[in-house]
């Protein structure tokens, strides 16, 4: 055990595949190695797989073909019940009948800890979480964060390893939401705890993980760190999904090392960074609205520009929001931040833009 | 506080209020009315008649008035002017065709009234209470009972307009001068009839629990959709005849039964010595535990499909194995459902009254049953009555109970 709590590969999912009707596959092929302590949230659009995933993890649904281990152990045939895994559901599922002091006993109890120890320990885990006030409260009484904190400080109370977390924040309002999600990444980095974290909401991926698992259709569609998620996204799902992204369709012309040449559909070309595509492929081209560049003196020698209408300027605040018709596409926004010298572009008005062929990327159609 | 038109604001509100309270009233009006008239006023005039006594004082007035002055326990027969009075009471009551009625509420005090009364009255019909003086040994020639002190005894004793004499009678007592006395050793029925009542319900609100609690906890975890086809099954009893389903049991369960034909077939049982399931406790224990059962399942099924499976989840993600997890967290969150199924089939289970009669036998019947044979067969409404009002107050008691000790706000229908 010592050995395998010091390899990287804490969580390990290899070959894992699910099906719940024996006709299709919810999740395909699954295959995830994480290292102790990270943060990593498994991201999709529901159907996707990834609560089956956490399920499978947490020992409530087994896999239908594939080892899942934990420190190096296959736990595929261990209960949950000994999995020592804490968990935090999407609703809470605080214990309505118990006090939060019996809720957050309830695991040290069934762990037969004495009443001193777990006194002590409730009451760490309560400060923790700065609820220590609240002990003798029912759920009830709680309002939804308050709700929150206590499952959080009822999977954590009895220190284990790992933590998976469906959806905690699905419930609360917005500023609540965005305080929670600090706060439980900060939680999870001081206690040194490896988590899975389950969500629909970029946002929430984004601003809290290590890493990023963006799951669709059974698969795994990209697994990075958020930056590189955000800027390097490998097919045009993962470019969709995550952020704010432009297309445009079109077909590769040619490729010369790292710059392909793409003809879109209404005959302009331009250069793009290839990714998955290869030549006479049919491509989307994702590139993201801050990096495109009206401002011809800023753009590189030679660069590729496309005509493009101004049809909608939106006044944001921190940054202005533009609404181009570009080859055809009447939803290509471009996002330049308000500074003093910043053109507001006006609707009706032809400007040409253009982008490093780096931000340009050419993915699968 | 003041309205904007100065008016109190608390008036103001009542008057805005006003429409729509009467307009829901008309809307529980028809409602209201059937209830009052098919139940309260049943029920009041059912303890009314639990002590109401007025026959004997309203056909005997003269006769009673007498009595008040005769000390029953002297042993010395009323005088004269007891007898002249009575005579001249009987002559109204013959006429009026009273005296029979008489003579069978004091038959219930005392056996052998009914027939002196009719007797009597044959004869006393031909005395004119003007002119046939002195009665007392004319009486007694007509019935030697008059010359019994037991006889006028009786009569005082029931001549009060509201008595306690049924409920002496309901708990096993009887009503004599001296007061309160416990009935002959014979005569003492009642008070065993209600502690079966009461033991024999408790265990068919147990076997409920027993049989419905798993049922209730697979209709609420299934899918919808087979839910549903299961909750048919369950339901399907209430669309059949109760005497139908009792009377099947019938069948099921006598010695010449299929239950005792199939025991013997395979030799799990002599043909001798075959069970006798029925016209006993057993039978009662059997066919009523079948019958309410869905009155168990429903309040059960509904209180359990309301807790989330994600309580038993967090609770084994936390280490409890899957017995600590029911019994620590699922069993608790189902207790409003048990506590409210329980109340429904103890209810009704203390009230019932036909099925014990047709698969009880003598020893399986409820005091129901003996409140049934005496409003239909001895015609004792009284003590109908006085029984009738006990088990309500015993209900009540125990609703009480259950109030205090699980809380009626942790009873859940849905």
């Amino acid at each position: 055990m010592a050995d395998a709590s010091n390899t990287d590969a804490f969580v390990e999912f290899e070959r894992v595949q699910k099906s719940y009707d024996g006709e299709t596959l919810v999740v395909k092929d699954l295959n995830l190695t994480m290292p102790r302590g990270e943060f990593l949230t498994m991201l999709g659009p529901s159907g996707s797989g990834k609560t089956t995933c956490l399920m499978m993890l947490a020992g409530f649904e087994t896999a239908t073909h594939g080892d899942i281990r934990l420190g190096g152990t296959s736990i595929n045939n261990i209960p949950p019940h000994k999995r020592g895994i804490g968990m935090v559901f999407q609703n809470y599922a605080l214990f309505p009948h118990m006090t939060i002091a019996e809720n957050l006993s309830f695991p040290l109890e069934v762990r037969k800890m004495g009443k001193s120890e777990r006194e002590e320990k409730i009451k760490r885990a309560l400060d923790m979480v700065e609820m220590g006030a609240f002990g003798g409260r029912r759920p009830a009484q709680l309002s939804g964060g308050q709700q929150q904190r206590i499952a959080l400080a009822r999977a954590l109370v009895f220190e284990p390893e790992l933590v998976l977390m469906d959806e905690p924040l699905g419930a609360l309002d917005k500023q609540l939401r965005e305080k929670m999600q600090f706060e439980i990444t900060s939680l999870a980095h001081n206690l040194g705890i490896t988590t899975v974290y389950v969500t629909h909401d970029q946002t929430e991926a984004m601003t809290m993980s290590d890493r990023v698992a963006v799951f669709d259709d059974g698969v795994i569609q990209q697994l990075a760190p958020p930056d590189q998620l955000y800027e390097e996204p490998e097919n045009s799902f993962v470019a969709q999904f995550i952020g704010e992204n432009n297309t445009l369709e079109g077909v590769v012309k040619e490729i010369n090392g790292e710059v392909a040449l793409v003809q879109l559909d209404d005959g302009e070309v331009i250069d793009c960074k290839p990714i998955n595509v290869g030549v006479g492929d049919r491509t989307r081209v994702s590139i993201r609205p801050e990096r495109v560049e009206f401002n011809k003196e800023r753009l590189k020698e030679g660069t590729h520009t496309v005509k493009a209408e101004v049809l909608e300027f939106i006044y944001m605040g921190d940054i202005f929001r533009t609404r181009l018709r570009v080859a055809g596409n009447d939803e290509f926004i471009i996002k330049t931040r308000n500074a003093p010298d910043q053109v507001r572009l006006e609707p009706g008005a032809q400007i040409e833009v253009g982008w490093l062929p780096e931000d340009c990327r050419a993915l699968d159609a | 506080m003041l309205a904007a038109d100065g008016t109190p604001l608390k008036k103001s509100l009542a008057r805005a209020l006003r429409l729509q309270k009467m307009r829901a009233l008309a809307l529980i009006a028809p409602l209201l009315i059937f209830v009052l008239v098919s139940f309260i006023i049943p029920i009041v005039s059912m303890l009314f008649r639990s002590v109401e006594n007025s026959i004997v004082a309203d056909t005997l007035p003269l006769t009673v008035v007498e009595l008040q002055a005769w000390d029953s326990d002297s042993g010395e027969l009323t005088g004269e002017p007891v007898f002249a009075a009575f005579v001249a009471d009987m002559v109204v009551a013959i006429e009026a065709k009273q005296h029979t009625r008489l003579g069978t509420r004091l038959n219930y005090e005392q056996t052998g009234m009914s027939s002196l009364f009719r007797k009597s009255g044959r004869k006393i019909k031909r005395m004119d209470p003007a002119t046939d003086a002195p009665f007392k040994d004319k009486l007694i020639e007509v019935d030697k009972k008059w010359g019994d002190v037991e006889t006028w005894r009786v009569i005082k004793t029931h001549s009060v307009r509201i008595t306690n004499g049924y409920f002496l009678n309901a708990v096993d007592m009887q009503r004599t001068p001296e007061g309160a006395q416990a009935q002959p050793e014979d005569k003492q029925i009642l008070i065993r009839l209600f502690g079966r009542t009461l033991i024999m319900s408790l265990i068919i609100t147990g076997s409920c629990i027993l049989l419905g609690y798993p049922v209730a906890w697979i209709l609420a975890n299934l899918p919808m959709r087979t839910a549903n086809v299961l909750m048919i099954l369950v339901l399907l009893p209430f669309w059949t005849s109760l005497l139908v389903r009792t009377s099947a049991w019938k069948v099921m369960l006598q010695q010449q039964g299929v239950i005792n034909e199939v025991l013997v077939w395979l030799g799990m049982v002599a043909d001798d010595a075959r069970l006798v399931m029925i016209n006993n406790q057993l039978g009662t224990i059997i066919a009523m535990t079948h019958i309410l059962l869905p009155f168990m399942i429903l309040p059960m099924y509904s209180v359990m499909q309301t807790i989330q499976p994600t309580y038993l989840r967090a609770a084994k993600s936390m280490g409890a194995t899957n017995w600590t997890a029911f019994w620590r967290v699922y069993f608790p969150l189902s207790v409003p459902g048990i506590g409210a199924g329980s109340i429904l089939v103890f209810i009704l289970a203390i009230g019932y009254d036909i099925t014990p009669e047709i698969v009880g036998g003598t020893k399986g019947v409820f005091i129901s049953n003996r409140i049934a044979y005496h409003i239909s067969s001895s015609l004792n409404w009284g003590l109908a009555a006085a029984l009738g009002t006990i088990l309500l107050a015993v209900v009540l008691i125990l609703y009480w109970a259950y109030d205090k000790i699980v809380g009626i706000d942790n009873v859940k229908l849905g």
